[in-house]
């Protein structure tokens, strides 16, 4: 029997092999980012590199909460500096934002408090209030003025009789996103419950019935539709913290 | 010059210790750029982007850590370099701006291809080049510092006149600082021995 002969031979291709494989370590040597194969460290895989970085975002927390000033006050601005239109951002699209009944909805406190009980909307409105004008920054770069009206975060926290001494506050929320901040954030005057969002109470967009607004850290951190809070000494992480975004992220 | 004094010695055309905080530099300024790219890339201030192959960190989250992780490679190796410069005198007996007279003819004979070079000296087009871009890249980090840190160095983001403002001047002088390296890269291809003085210990030129 006659035996097939491939039609294209590996001799055949051998020429147009070695040209591609010097493209591929052309485009390698072109990719300063391939100084030593540092192309895949992007904090997902479970290299030296990576555990490198991770050291150093650690570093980098551990000098932004000494760097951070519980007086110092980011910068606020007139009313005629607020952005319009106002961004949408979240890890979802505007129309998957969830919606909740307001009359239903419940903020739900627990950890190191004094005071468990679930606080109802028409409560959190009869605590006393703050408006700011201030810059919410995100991590991408881009930037846009807004104004929050709420409860300062400080005062809540005093009226749950949560343990100030306690490292952080975690936050979880009804669209599945999550995050947290250290005490020392928690207390800053500027750290709000926010219920309005340009003297209205806010949209299910901008993160009704409840979220919180703290100008002085990214805004990631200024998590939308609230639904409970936790005082805890155990590091909670969070969505994005938890992929490998700085989780101090102060600005 | 002090160095002529001490002919029996030979004085290299760059010390050991500007080779290791040049070679570290070259490292920690690539790593900022790559993953500087992938950041801007996140939020385009103008309307174009980087291509990927030249990006550092392969998303944002991993590029925000390599940026804030080399930054601190750049920040002890330059802060080095500035004590160097001027505890040695280097930046006061090879740096030191000429003239306009020396820039203007310097620069004529430049641009025909006619400035030569000897190891370990520095003409007047050098000196003035150098201290630019030592100045741009104070530039390029305090504006840095005031992007990560808008609110508790707010004095320094009010200098750089806000938040956005310093993204632009950010961006301008990673771009300056990369036009230098352009033009310092063709120099030492087209004087191929700089190269090999900033590796090995090659004796500085003594000739007139």
């Amino acid at each position: 029997m006659r035996r097939i002969r491939p039609i294209v031979t590996n001799a055949d291709i051998q020429p147009e092999l070695a040209k591609l494989r010097r493209r591929g370590l052309l485009r390698g040597a072109l990719s300063l980012g391939a100084l030593s194969l540092l192309t895949g460290c992007d904090l997902s895989t479970h290299s030296g590199v990576d555990a490198a970085l991770e050291a150093m975002l650690r570093f980098d927390d551990t000098l932004q909460a000494k760097i951070f000033s519980k007086t110092r006050l980011a910068e606020t601005y007139p009313a005629s500096a607020i952005t319009t239109p106002f961004r949408f951002n979240a890890f979802y699209a505007e129309w998957q934002v969830p919606v909740v009944d307001p009359t239903q909805w419940r903020f739900s406190v627990s950890g190191l408090v004094a005071d468990k009980s679930d606080w109802t909307l028409p409560a959190l409105m009869a605590l006393p209030q703050d408006t700011q004008i201030t810059r919410h920054i995100c991590i991408e770069g881009w930037s846009q003025i807004g104004q929050w009206r709420g409860v300062p975060l400080g005062l809540f926290l005093r009226r749950i009789g949560a343990d100030m001494r306690a490292r952080y506050v975690n936050f979880k929320c009804f669209d599945g996103y999550s995050t947290s901040i250290d005490m020392p954030s928690a207390l800053h005057p500027q750290t709000l419950l926010a219920l309005d969002f340009e003297d209205q109470p806010l949209a299910p967009q901008w993160g009704a019935p409840l979220r919180l607004r703290i100008p002085t850290k990214l805004g990631f951190k200024s998590a939308k539709n609230l639904q409970s809070i936790e005082v805890t000494n155990k590091f909670p992480g969070g969505y994005w913290e938890n992929q490998g975004y700085d989780w101090f992220a102060g600005v | 010059m002090a160095q002529t004094s001490r002919p029996g010695k030979r004085v290299p055309a760059h010390p050991v210790a500007i080779r290791v905080m040049h070679w570290i530099g070259v490292y920690g300024i690539a790593c900022m750029l790559c993953s500087g790219l992938l950041i801007y890339d996140a939020s385009p201030l103008f309307p174009f982007t980087f291509p990927r192959w030249a990006c550092l960190g392969g998303w944002l989250g991993g590029a925000l850590a390599w940026h804030l992780s080399a930054m601190w490679i750049l920040f002890i190796d330059g802060g080095a370099y500035l004590i160097y410069g001027f505890v040695t005198g280097h930046f006061r007996r090879d740096l030191a701006p000429q003239g306009p007279t020396a820039i203007a003819s310097d620069l004529r004979a430049a641009l025909r291809f006619r400035l030569g070079h000897r190891a370990g000296h520095y003409n007047a087009v050098q000196r003035l080049l150098y201290v630019g871009v030592i100045a741009v890249a104070i530039i390029a980090v305090s504006s840095g510092l005031s992007l990560w840190k808008p609110v508790q160095f707010g004095w320094l983001s009010g200098f750089y006149g806000g938040y956005p403002v310093a993204r632009v001047v950010h961006f301008f002088a990673m771009a300056l600082i990369m036009a230098f390296v352009v033009v310092h890269v063709v120099l030492v291809a087209l004087y191929p021995k700089t190269l090999v003085s900033m590796i090995a210990g090659v004796p500085a030129d003594m000739s007139p």
